[in-house]
Parts: C-alpha cells; structure tokens; sequence
C-alpha cells in the first residue's frame, strides 16, 4: 500500500498518520475513561475569572461545533452537499454561516487565549498541555480560514474531494489521489486535524467524549440504593 | 406510601456561641486540601449579616433554587433546554470574588528576616496564585457585626422590616446579632442533583445523604448555581465540584460528623426522620405559607404501626426504625414543633432544622440601674430585639406564625423552669404561659432535657448504617470476602 517514491510523505501524512491517530484516540480515551474517570472534566476556570469567561468560551464554542458539525455533515452527505451548492445564493449563504462561525471561534480562541496570559489565577491552572491545544486550534482555526478565503468553494470541494478520500480511510482502502493535488495550506490543515485527534484524548479535550446528552432525558432526582437491585428513581 | 429514611438535623441556634470549632473540624478534615481552601463546608454566620459567599440568600443575584411556575416546580438556574446554553459560561456561577481569595502568609520571612530596626512581618500571599495579595474579605468577615451598615444593612432578610425595625436593628445600645451554623441541608428536593447535566449528583437511597460522584462530575457547575444555600463548591484545581459529605465515613462507624461531634455549645442534633417519598413533589408545590406545615406532614410518625409496616415493606431494616423512634430530630421537628426548616420558600425541602434563638432581654439602662422594659420576666415575643419579620424570613418563608409558635414555646419553658428552680416567677403563670404556648408539663420536662441536659447519646442517635447489606445484595459474602476482602477495591487481579 505504501510505497517510495514521489508520494512517499503524502502516504505518510494522509494514509499512516490518520489511522496511527484514530487507533491512539480510541486507545487512549477508553483506557484513560477506564483507569482515571476522575481525569475527565471539563477543567473549567469560570470560577476564577468570571467576566471575560463569557467573551471567549460562548464564542468559540458556538463556533467550533457549528464549523464541526459542518465537517461532519459533508463528510456524511457530500452529493446533499453539493446539490444545495447548486444554486449560487444557497451556496453564498452556506460560505457565508460557516465563514462567520469561523471568524467567532477565531475571537473567541483569540479572547481565550488573551484571559489565559493576562488572568493570574486562570494562568495558574494552565498547563503545558493547554498551550499544546491552543497552539493546535490557532493552526486549525487559521489555516481555515485561509483555505476558506483563497481556495473556494471549500463546502463544494470538500464534498467531492475530502469526503471521498475520508470515506476510502473507512473502508480501509486509502485513496491518497484526491489528496495529494491539493494546495499545501489545505494539507496541512488536514495534517494537524488528525495530530489534533492523536493528541486530543491526552488533554482536557476529552470533555467533549462525555458532553451530558443523558441529562434530556433522565428524572430530575437521583437516587442510589446500596442495592443495584433497588437502583431506581 | 413510599417510606425512606433520612439522616435529619436540627441546629439549637439559642445555644450557638459562635465559637467556629465546628468550621475549623470540617475544615481540617475535609477543606484543607489545593483547590478546596475556599471552601467552608460548614461556616458560621452572623445574622443580620451578609454570609458565605456574599448575600447567598439573594436568589436575583444567585438564581438558586426552584420557583413555581403555572403550578409546575422549575429550576430557577438552569432547565433542559438553557443546559444547552449555558453549559459553556453559566451565567447564574459565582466566583471567587463571592466568596474569597484564600491566603496563607510567608512565615518563613518571620525567621530569615535579617537583623534590623524593624520587626519582620509575615505577608499575605494568595494561595491560588502565591502571589503577595491585599486580603480584603475572607470566610467570615462579618463576623459579629450585627450592627454593621455595610455587611449588617444588606441581609436579604431585611426585606418587608419596616424603618422603625431596621433602625431598632442598628441603634447604639440595641444592636444584636445571633449566630447561624450552616451545612448542607441534604434536602428531600435537592436542586443540586436535578441540575447537574452529568448525573453526577445523587441523594443516598437509605440514609438520604446527597453526594458527588467525583468520577461522574465533569465541572459543568450546575450544582454550584441551582442550590439556594451555596453549599456546593467548586474545587478549581481538581474541575470538580465538592459539598458536605456529612461525614458519612463516621457516620457509617457510628460516629458522629465532625462538626457534630466537636460542638461547643451542643447545639447539634442528629437523628433519623422516616418520611413519605411519595408526596415531596406534592408538597414542594405548595403555597409559601403551607409549606412549613407541608414539610411536617412529610415526616411520619415512626410509632404508628402503619408506617413501621410500610418502612419495612420498602426494606428499611428494624434497627433503623428503631432508631427513628429515638430520633431527637423527630422530637424537635414533629412532636415540639420547635425546629423550623430555613428559607423553606426555596422549595427544596432542607432536613436540616433550627430552633429559632431568643433574643436577649430587652432593657433600658437607667441612671444607675438596667431595668427591663418589659412588665413580664422575660421580653414578649413580640417585641423581640431581633425583629419576629426578620426571624419570619429566615425560618418562616416570610410567615411569623411558626415562628412565634416555637419562640413562645421556648418562652414557656424558660419561665417554667425558672419558676421551679429559682421560685422568683408563681408557677400558676409558669403553667398559664405553657398552656398559651401549646406545651404539656412533660413536654416542658423533655424540651428541657434535651435542651439543657442532653449527652452525647441524647444528640446523636445514629442508626446502623448495614453497610454489609450493600454487599450481600450483590454477591455471596463469602465470595466477596475470599475476593476482595472487606470493601469496593478493585479485586487483586494478576495482569495479563
């Protein structure tokens, strides 16, 4: 499958990187989730800091996972995808969303980071970890970014160029083809997303592994009984 | 009925010295740890004052507890759908500025100071950030200013006091305070739990015991937000939250909590209260002055054979029954009516209760006499230093009826007592004044007792906490013991 030759570090970055990341992920998450659930937190710093908390988590959030859920979305449904990119407008409408919740995860990492050096208190529940994963989303974030200003239209291509090469990941049959032709701000935006999944589960980032979904649809006491037999509300 | 037990409490504020001993043995067993200085699981506070963290009775401000809307009980803080929202930056989250920077000093400078003019000083230094900091509020720094305008005059309870009593309340000569020890109340309709996005929170099955799980807790800080009292914490160097344990460790080796056990005054008591599960939610819906005596009816009555019947049919074990029949909890809280639930109107159903304290006696200093300015021995309830609005809307959801009802009773008992031992009062008014007062003679004898000649016994009837039934329900204890020994271990696994 890998070969020498002139495609030689693509096979390394977009076929050996992305599965030695994924089997890291899956690895670390589940044993760490195992061994150390007391680790799994979302290491909030509002306590300290209360004011500018607002100014960089609420943005960025919003941003990151509407910007996520984008990814996701072509990936899952690239033809959906493009049709709605058919019409022009819809296609000016959907860059333009995904444009401005790029811009708002931008100021609010941007706020984060700024809270971060400036707060005494939030700057000493700062780890090395924390800086490793602000670094990694200011390289996320504006590569992006750049990609979305200087190679359009990002949610068309990505439909029919990034999701076939992800799909041929999943089935175990890499297609490096649809990568290697791509500009190199596009490459390494890929090349750090599948560092940033590699590294993820060893930061605070696996907070998002356990976002409360059970919460819409459990009572609102709970009750434990010593008893599993007696568990109930 | 859905009978369950509850480890109850109640508080004997007439009997708080406000000495703090409590605060410092909770303190020094469970607070004293990086990320939990701040933390004061049980603190003392003066009242009128403005308390810990700063005016947490203010749900405007704090947002904390439930409220009824068309008729259904809401979380003041948060619900299903503003989770969502404000998972991110809850905007109903105090900070560190509510409660306090915690410090330390540098004593080492006391020693390595070189030799000078001056005596060396040991400073302030944070023990958040290390830094050299200008301390300016700490866990308890209205103490004792009763009369204070700045801490004092912005106790929430003040509202609906008219002018007259808000300056009774600060006038040279007049001013008074009293304390008010404060824990977790482990309520019966914690909004802690129902708040929490991760399920992390949870009230014990047979002991009633609201804890965290520390592995489920992921530092959303809904808990932190949604309860009225602000007795959850969070631990900012762990991302966790935190609260008052009750000491279950002691607990379940029959000892009592820490701060019980270490009371000064022996104002604490600990018992259990058996109770229908079944009606909380019927209860906590109720209107603000039905809510006291809804509270009560949620309490049963441990010697009535129905409800022991119904109690062991839900598998509660004999012994624990036995030990609600001794409860001095039950006494106070049902018999005497003397305990009363504190900001019962945040409709969580606090088990913690408080004797309201009597005020001192009223007297006007003359040329060279103190003369009361009452016509009885002690002052009438009615003209209390502290005024009956105030006590109302601590203890009364804004309501002076239970209120008076207990400081009466209390009253009572003073004046009988007082008229057998020292003879000064004629027993007929002693006995007229029990009679108004809603109080037996025997009665009078067992308030007495249990007020004044309690021991450690009379305070503290801690049931069997059958700890080994957890491990009898799941597995053969004979299997449990040959694998892992006593306790929830990891078994002694060999590896691959």
């Amino acid at each position: 499958m890998i070969s020498t030759g002139p495609f030689f570090l693509d096979q390394i970055f977009f076929i050996v990187f992305p599965y030695v990341a994924v089997i890291i992920f899956l690895l670390v998450s589940i044993r760490r989730y195992r061994t150390e659930a007391f680790t799994f937190s979302s290491l909030s710093s509002q306590f300290l800091e209360n004011k500018q908390h607002f100014w960089g988590l609420v943005p960025f959030h919003f941003g990151i996972i509407t910007i996520l859920l984008g990814h996701v979305i072509a990936f899952l449904f690239p033809r959906e995808v493009l049709a709605w990119n058919s019409v022009p407008l819809r296609l000016y409408i959907l860059e333009a969303s995904a444009f401005i919740a790029a811009l708002l995860t931008l100021i609010g990492l941007g706020a984060l980071i700024f809270r971060r050096v400036t707060d005494p208190k939030v700057k000493k529940v700062t780890s090395w970890a924390d800086w490793v994963v602000f670094a990694s989303f200011v390289v996320q974030i504006l590569s992006g970014i750049y990609v979305a200003i200087f190679h359009s239209w990002g949610s068309s291509w990505f439909a029919s160029l990034a999701a076939p090469y992800l799909w041929s990941l999943v089935t175990l049959s890499p297609d490096i083809t649809y990568v290697t032709a791509m500009p190199w701000m596009v490459k390494l935006h890929i090349v750090s997303a599948w560092l940033m999944i590699a590294f993820a589960p060893f930061t605070r980032l696996v907070h998002i592994l356990v976002a409360p979904n059970p919460y819409f649809w459990r009572k609102p006491q709970v009750v434990r009984w010593y008893s599993l037999l007696r568990n109930r509300v | 009925m859905n009978v369950r037990s509850q480890i109850s409490m109640v508080f004997h504020l007439d009997k708080c010295i406000g000495c703090h001993t409590c605060s410092i043995a909770c303190k020094n067993i469970w607070t004293d740890r990086k990320g939990t200085e701040y933390m004061w699981w049980n603190n003392v506070e003066t009242k009128p004052g403005t308390g810990f963290p700063t005016k947490w009775e203010d749900q405007e401000k704090y947002r904390g507890g439930w409220e009824l809307k068309e008729g259904n009980l809401r979380l003041k803080s948060t619900s299903k759908a503003k989770t969502v929202t404000n998972i991110f930056h809850n905007p109903s989250m105090p900070s560190m500025d509510d409660y306090y920077e915690p410090w330390t000093y540098k004593y080492d400078e006391l020693f390595n100071a070189p030799e000078g003019p001056d005596q060396p000083t040991a400073r302030p230094i944070s023990m958040v950030t290390g830094e050299y900091i200008n301390v300016e509020a700490g866990p308890n720094w209205d103490d004792d200013l009763g009369g204070s305008p700045v801490y004092a005059e912005s106790d929430p309870n003040l509202k609906g006091l008219t002018e007259d009593q808000r300056q009774q309340l600060f006038a040279i000569e007049r001013l008074v305070f009293f304390y008010f020890p404060r824990i977790c109340n482990h309520c019966l309709n914690p909004s802690c739990v129902a708040a929490c996005p991760s399920g992390a929170l949870y009230k014990r099955g047979e002991d009633g015991i609201v804890l965290i799980d520390q592995k489920r807790c992921r530092g959303w800080r809904a808990c932190v937000a949604a309860c009225p009292y602000k007795k959850t914490f969070y631990n900012w160097s762990t991302g966790k939250s935190e609260k008052c344990v009750l000491c279950y460790p002691r607990l379940e080796t029959g000892q009592a909590p820490a701060c019980f056990h270490s009371c000064v005054g022996r104002i604490r008591y600990l018992g259990v209260l058996l109770y229908d599960a079944d009606r909380i939610e019927e209860v906590a819906k109720l209107r603000d002055e039905q809510l006291i005596d809804g509270h009560r009816s949620l309490v049963l009555n441990p010697h009535d054979p129905a409800v022991i019947a119904a109690a062991r049919a839900n598998g509660i074990h004999d012994s624990v029954i036995e030990s609600a029949q001794a409860s001095p909890v039950y006494k106070f809280v049902k018999e005497w009516k003397l305990a009363l639930p504190p900001h019962i109107e945040f409709r969580t159903m606090p088990m913690l209760y408080y004797v309201p304290p009597m005020s001192p006696v009223m007297a006007n200093r003359g040329d060279d006499t103190v003369s009361s300015v009452s016509g009885e021995f002690f002052h009438d309830i009615e003209d209390s230093r502290v005024p009956l609005q105030f006590m109302a809307n601590l203890f009364g959801a804004g309501h002076q009826g239970k209120v008076v009802y207990a400081l009466k009773k209390q009253k009572a008992v003073r004046t009988y007592r007082r008229a057998k031992t020292v003879g000064d009062i004629p027993m007929e008014t002693a006995e007229k004044m029990l009679r108004e007062a809603d109080c037996s003679i025997e009665q009078a004898e067992a308030v007495y007792n249990l007020t004044s000649l309690c021991t450690f016994e009379d305070r503290f009837v801690i049931p069997p906490m059958h700890r080994e039934e957890a491990i009898e329900m799941m597995r053969d204890p004979a299997e449990h013991k040959t694998a892992v020994g006593f306790g929830f271990m990891e078994p002694p696994k060999r590896g691959l």
